[in-house]
């Protein structure tokens, strides 16, 4: 392979493998919904096999959308932002193909582990403790080589995308570590060193920590790079970027406790979780309105350009569920909301809508200049998964508001004698119109990323062929 | 420390929270209101000039933070320290209107008990019975019925493997009302202790004579030979003609109807495994979940199935 085209000083290679491994994990991810979303119509798909049942396929999703998918969508940028903003090469080529691998062996852990049934019961941290020590290795590696790299800048100035970043390596490192310390009893069994209220708390400032820093902060980083370049506008406004940066970061990690409204968390932990959430509003906006308002003077672009669609819709969604999120940590909303699928709906808007396009948006920014094009092979493929993308996240979180409010008011109705007026199973009845458009929601999805691989395909193809030396030129 | 998780928390761990509390709410408002304006003039576009910094050719303008922005911002803290005025949140200071998620609950058990308790007071003081053919109160009883009983004995009342069936006529532990409400408020415990140290071969000769006992095909010179064993062993709770005994909950083995016959098993399966393991079921007592009054409909309810096509 020729390095003739590749900026000498930078490390492409691990961008690379990060950014193909994305598209990758994003179909396995996104398939396992959609198989996960058929078994909720059809029961029996759960095949009566313990390694496909709904129970375990469901962790293996999570996982898969949030850290194998995700994950690598931010590896893959933040090594790229932070080399090209820096002017610097990555501090250590080695270590940063130890994240790669070491980041791919865990993934592989998750696929094997989570079907055979090994799982520490804690959402979005199933699996178990020798897997965790490896990802905490990892991670701890990520961070010396991201954050050693900033130190080596050629630059005055530590761009705004690199806040991001670094706050998100960092807390994800501290949450991980602390939610997952546990003792541990056999190769694959452990237990957790919190008991009862404290373990349900420690677990929720882990779990909406990883939606805070994992899924918001790491992909405002990805969107204060991939925005402002692939529209060819200034950033609105830096010192909206500092009040909101600063701001996000000290209140989301109060937020926790509006996972546990009414339940045996005291009362004033409750309040707390409930008043930080609703302060979140405005920091969570200041980033979409950074976003948006970037592209004033650049609107005409949509036109032409799906790629920035991807991207300005992304700032749509994470404005509306960062509103709704707020509005769901009301304690009486919550009491509607709670355990429906509203909850389910309310994390895709985020997931699908916020998390994925941003990222899908990014790579086809990112994918041709990392193999040595300018443009991905077809931009009409782009703008007919932007299309899919979009219809699915919108009939998925529409499906799901209707199915959780149906099923919070048929949960709360009742009878002049008192008794309830629906069993819990009239509930279940009553939303399986929704979980079909939500199937077919997530199936425009999975499709999407299809049509994504192969255009990913023929670009890197012909990315290859252009990087052969042309006589005239060379 | 388990003093931090509980809604009287000493005097360190309060102050704690209201400092951190009051603090970071505060931190954040200052870096706001800090940070409001901008010392920088707008270009002919209205944008105000750039930090003068670009990170791989991005720069940023300097523009102030919108003003609708800045007061939603302000907005949401307002209403948070009025929340934190009025509620519990700040250490052990309860909030001025003295609410707590504990009081919230029992007021609304208390309201529903107040509008609900002479509602089903009415049917406590007729028989069961009577009540089983008052159709008002049939249809209250199915609810509650549906609510709670169905989830194990079926919305059909036919039951399940290991759940008896309460639309016929076999009784575990009797049908006359005092029995169901028996049922009810105490709840049952089955046992049939596993039969291992019998070995297999008796085991096998016991299986072909309770098969017998139902009339059903069976091994002639087995159940033969397993008479001496039934005798002996089971029939003390079974009875020697096999009829059972609801004093103590055992099962009729004349009638054909096999409680623990897993979908798609045989009964001589079934059985084999009864005296291999043993079975043990368990009815939990309903009177502390639902209520006396509650327990009484429901005994009606199924008392009515038998009327029932």
């Amino acid at each position: 392979m020729s390095t003739a085209l590749e900026h000498p000083t930078y490390n492409y290679k691990v961008v690379r493998q990060f950014a193909i491994m994305t598209v990758v994990w994003g179909i396995v991810g996104m398939t396992l919904g959609v198989i996960l979303a058929a078994q909720l119509v059809w029961p029996q798909l759960n095949l009566d096999l313990p390694w496909t049942s709904f129970g375990r396929l469901r962790p293996l999703h999570t996982n898969a959308v949030i850290f194998a998918f995700g994950g690598s969508a931010l590896f893959a940028t933040s090594y790229y932002v932070v080399q090209r903003t820096c002017q610097t090469r990555l501090w250590s080529d080695k270590l940063a193909a130890f994240t790669f691998w070491g980041w791919q062996a865990v993934i592989l852990s998750a696929v094997i582990t989570l079907p055979l049934g090994y799982t520490t019961t804690k959402e979005y941290a199933e699996l178990e403790w020798p897997i965790n020590i490896l990802i905490a290795v990892v991670w701890v590696t990520y961070a010396l080589v991201f954050l050693m790299t900033i130190k080596q800048r050629k630059t005055s100035h530590i761009y705004v995308a690199n806040w991001f970043f670094a706050a998100f390596i960092l807390t994800v490192a501290v949450l991980h570590i602390v939610n997952n310390a546990a003792i541990p009893v056999t190769a694959m069994y452990s237990i957790s060193i919190y008991s009862g209220a404290i373990d349900a708390m420690v677990q929720w400032w882990y779990g909406h920590n990883a939606v805070g820093f994992f899924l918001t902060a790491g992909f405002l980083g990805m969107m204060y790079y991939f925005v402002p370049k692939q529209a060819e506008r200034p950033v609105y406004s830096y010192r909206l970027s500092i009040v909101h940066f600063w701001a996000l970061i000290m209140v989301y990690m109060w937020a926790g406790p509006h996972h546990l409204h009414y339940t045996a968390l005291p009362n004033w932990a409750q309040s707390l979780g409930m008043i930080m959430s609703i302060i979140l509003l405005a920091p969570s906006w200041g980033g979409m309105i950074n976003g948006m308002m970037t592209l004033s003077g650049a609107w005409h672009k949509l036109r032409t350009d799906p790629t920035l669609r991807f991207l300005v819709v992304a700032l749509s969604f994470y404005g509306m569920s960062t509103f709704e999120g707020p509005m769901m940590a009301v304690k009486t909303v919550n009491a509607l909301s709670h355990y429906t699928d509203w909850t389910i709906g309310h994390v895709h808007a985020g997931a699908l809508g916020w998390v994925a396009m941003i990222t899908i948006g990014s790579m086809y920014h990112l994918i041709p200049r990392l193999f040595g094009r300018t443009e991905m092979h077809s931009v009409s493929l782009i703008a007919v998964h932007f299309w899919l993308a979009t219809i699915g996240t919108v009939l998925y979180i529409a499906s799901m508001w209707v199915n959780g409010i149906l099923q919070g008011l048929m949960w709360r109705a009742i009878n002049p004698d008192g008794t309830l007026m629906y069993t819990f199973i009239e509930s279940v009845e009553a939303s399986g119109p929704g979980y079909i458009v939500r199937l077919i929601g997530g199936l425009c999805w999975v499709v999407g990323m299809l049509i994504m691989a192969y255009n990913v395909t023929m670009t890197v193809k012909r990315g290859e062929g252009a990087r052969q030396p042309l006589p005239q030129t060379a | 420390m388990n003093n931090l998780w509980d809604d009287s928390l000493s005097g360190f761990w309060s102050t704690w929270i209201i400092v951190i509390t009051l603090g970071s709410i505060g931190i954040a408002f200052w870096l706001l209101y800090a940070n409001r304006k901008t010392d920088k003039t707008p270009d002919a576009d209205g944008n105000v000039e750039t930090t003068g910094h670009a990170a791989d050719g991005i720069e940023e303008y300097d523009n102030p933070l919108p003003r609708w922005w800045f007061q939603l911002y302000v907005g949401t803290v307002v209403f948070s320290l009025g929340y934190l005025l009025l509620y519990p949140g700040l250490g052990n200071f309860a909030g001025l209107l003295g609410w707590t998620q504990e009081g919230q609950w029992e007021e609304e058990v208390a309201r529903a008990e107040e509008r609900f308790t002479p509602i089903f007071a009415q049917y406590q003081e007729i028989p069961i019975p009577e009540l089983a053919r008052d159709a008002e109160a049939m249809q209250v009883a199915e609810r509650i019925y549906l609510n709670n009983c169905a989830v194990c004995h079926g919305s059909n009342a036919q039951g399940g493997y290991g759940f008896p069936n309460l639309t016929n006529d076999d009784w575990l532990y009797g049908g006359e009302p005092e029995q169901i409400m028996q049922t009810l408020v105490r709840g049952r415990n089955g046992l049939m202790p596993s039969w291992q140290q019998l070995g297999e071969t008796n085991i096998e000769n016991v299986t072909q004579h309770v098969l017998a006992l139902s009339g059903l095909e069976h091994d002639e010179e087995r159940a033969e030979r397993g008479a001496a064993t039934y005798a002996s062993v089971c029939a003390a709770c079974h009875m020697p003609d096999g009829t059972g005994n609801q004093a103590l909950g055992a099962p009729n083995l004349t009638n054909d109807i096999w409680l623990y016959q897993a979908p798609g098993q045989s009964v001589a399966d079934s059985v084999r495994q009864s005296l291999r393991n043993g079975r043990n079921g368990h009815m939990p007592a309903q009177a502390a979940y639902i209520g006396e009054e509650r327990v009484h409909l429901v005994a009606a309810y199924v008392y009515s199935l038998r009327f029932r096509d």
